[in-house]
């Protein structure tokens, strides 16, 4: 499964960018996408909402399941993919681009710093 | 021990994700859910059925016993003919549905692959005058959609037309050309997406070759049981452990078309004393088509509410998802009698948030059976 370099991962198979100010945009890795199936439903997170990171902030519902989305990091969601709402399919098919699901302002940056490399999200998934 | 059936090397080599079902290994999906489904509807889909019980039913009355234990017309079933059934217990409960075959010198049942032991009891503690004869040797695939006809028909030895003057619930022995030669299938006229199609009954020997002939028609993709589900609910069709179990009545289920009359009046079968009842006085729930407002999905499980019935106390949804052919999620729920009606509205609680629910007529997608 495609993990590009330049992301940090959770381990709740979530994709954190690092972008200007402070924020990251989060979405879903491929091989989450490809384990969830085809996706119909997305919940998205509140714009403006505070999050603590680990909290469940979103839903993702496919063809089989529902699973949460939980806060990689702690901090506020100043943007949300309001076009995930007509078109939840986005997340399979542009996982890291036009699927993705939130932005935060991270509260602090060390969360980010702790969070899982390619590599390291490789092995999670490989093992 | 999970068990696999003759197909599972063909679905490995196709690339479907296999998952564990009813004790078998079964394929989830090949190309993915939604696109297996809207192929189906517009082309053909394969599914590998092989893990449903198929259970033959010998001796001279064994179609008067048979009506023992189920309210359909079994005697009245003409030689190559099939029909739905319920096997109902002293409570009027449904130990299982399945469809049933007159061969002439037997019956033929397909039943759920979940209530295979079940039903082998029941059937053995009832039916003490029938040999009951279970046939693991036998290889089930349903091709079901728009083209299966054509798909099945360019392959009879014995002339397309053998298989197209077959209309619905039609079921005959034809010999179908595959790479090792032609083998004979049991054909039968059906299925259970909605649409026109086939299942055939084929030697667990022959499987392969028969999926292959079939699979290398440009009409036909293999389908597995996440479509075969989506299919099965916008087609309003019962899953049994979903929208039946053994305290649903027929009644309840709205299933009382599978009753004819001569039974439902003579009330000669296990359960009947419930059935009876509740033609009389109603059913105190019933199963109904479910059209959730928007676009999150209400699945099983979920509670419901409505005027006069508050608090989830209006019914339970026993199937949902999303309908790819309606692009709209889907349900099927038991409710409250006063809150059956098309149109009524309700609400349902769906990991506590609310979903605005309306009661639907059933099926959501229209059915294309050849009658």
């Amino acid at each position: 499964m495609l993990a590009p370099e330049n992301l940090r991962y959770s381990s709740d198979h979530e994709w954190i960018k690092s972008e200007e100010g402070g924020r990251v945009r989060v979405g879903i890795t491929d091989f989450a996408q490809d384990a969830l199936g085809d996706i119909v439903f997305v919940e998205l997170p509140e714009l403006d909402a505070a999050i603590e990171a680990g909290a469940s902030i979103a839903e993702v519902e496919s063809t089989k399941s529902v699973s949460d989305i939980y806060a990689p990091v702690s901090g506020k969601v100043v943007e949300v993919n309001d076009e995930l709402n007509d078109e939840p399919q986005k997340l399979n098919s542009d996982p890291y681009g036009d699927g993705w699901i939130f932005v935060v302002e991270v509260q602090d940056q060390a969360q980010v710093d702790a969070l899982l490399d390619a590599a390291a999200y490789g092995e999670l998934t490989e093992g | 021990m999970t068990k696999s059936t003759p197909l599972h090397g063909l679905h490995q080599s196709l690339g479907a994700k296999l998952v564990p079902f009813a004790g078998w290994e079964m394929p989830l999906q090949y190309e993915g859910v939604i696109a297996e489904h809207l192929w189906c509807r517009s082309n053909a889909g394969l599914f590998d059925v092989s893990h449903m019980a198929v259970i033959e039913l010998w001796g001279a009355d064994a179609a008067t016993a048979l009506e023992r234990i189920t309210p359909a017309g079994i005697t009245t079933l003409a030689v190559g003919r099939q029909r739905y059934g319920l096997l109902l217990n002293d409570t009027g409960g449904v130990v299982d549905d399945f469809m049933v075959t007159n061969w002439g010198e037997h019956l033929t049942m397909v039943a759920n692959a979940s209530r295979r032991d079940a039903d082998m009891a029941f059937l053995s503690q009832h039916l003490d005058d029938v040999d009951i004869v279970e046939r693991p040797d036998i290889s089930l695939i349903a091709i079901q959609g728009p083209r299966a006809a054509e798909a099945v028909a360019s392959l009879s030895t014995d002339g397309p037309e053998l298989i197209d003057e077959m209309v619905f619930l039609d079921n005959r022995l034809a010999a179908l050309a595959t790479g090792s030669g032609p083998v004979s299938v049991a054909v039968a006229r059906s299925g259970y997406t909605g649409e026109d199609g086939f299942e055939l009954a084929v030697d667990g020997a022959d499987v392969q070759a028969l999926a292959e002939a079939l699979l290398a028609n440009e009409a036909v993709k293999p389908a597995g049981l996440g479509a075969r589900d989506t299919l099965r609910l916008e087609a309003g069709l019962c899953l049994y452990g979903n929208d039946l179990d053994e305290t649903t009545s027929p009644v309840e289920a709205d299933l009382v078309w599978s009753m004819p009359k001569r039974r439902r009046e003579a009330g000669d079968f296990l359960g009947a004393a419930r059935v009876q009842a509740e033609l009389a006085d109603g059913p105190s729930r019933v199963r109904v088509g479910l059209a959730p407002g928007g676009k999150r999905p209400v699945r099983d499980g979920a509670t419901l509410s409505g005027t006069g019935h508050t608090d989830g106390s209006a019914g339970t949804v026993s199937s949902g998802g999303f309908g790819p052919s309606v692009e709209r999620p889907v349900a099927m729920a038991y409710v409250h009698p006063d809150l059956k009606e098309s149109g009524t509205e309700l609400e349902a609680d769906v990991r506590g948030k609310s979903v605005a629910c309306t009661v639907a007529d059933l099926p959501f997608a229209p059915h294309n059976y050849r009658r």
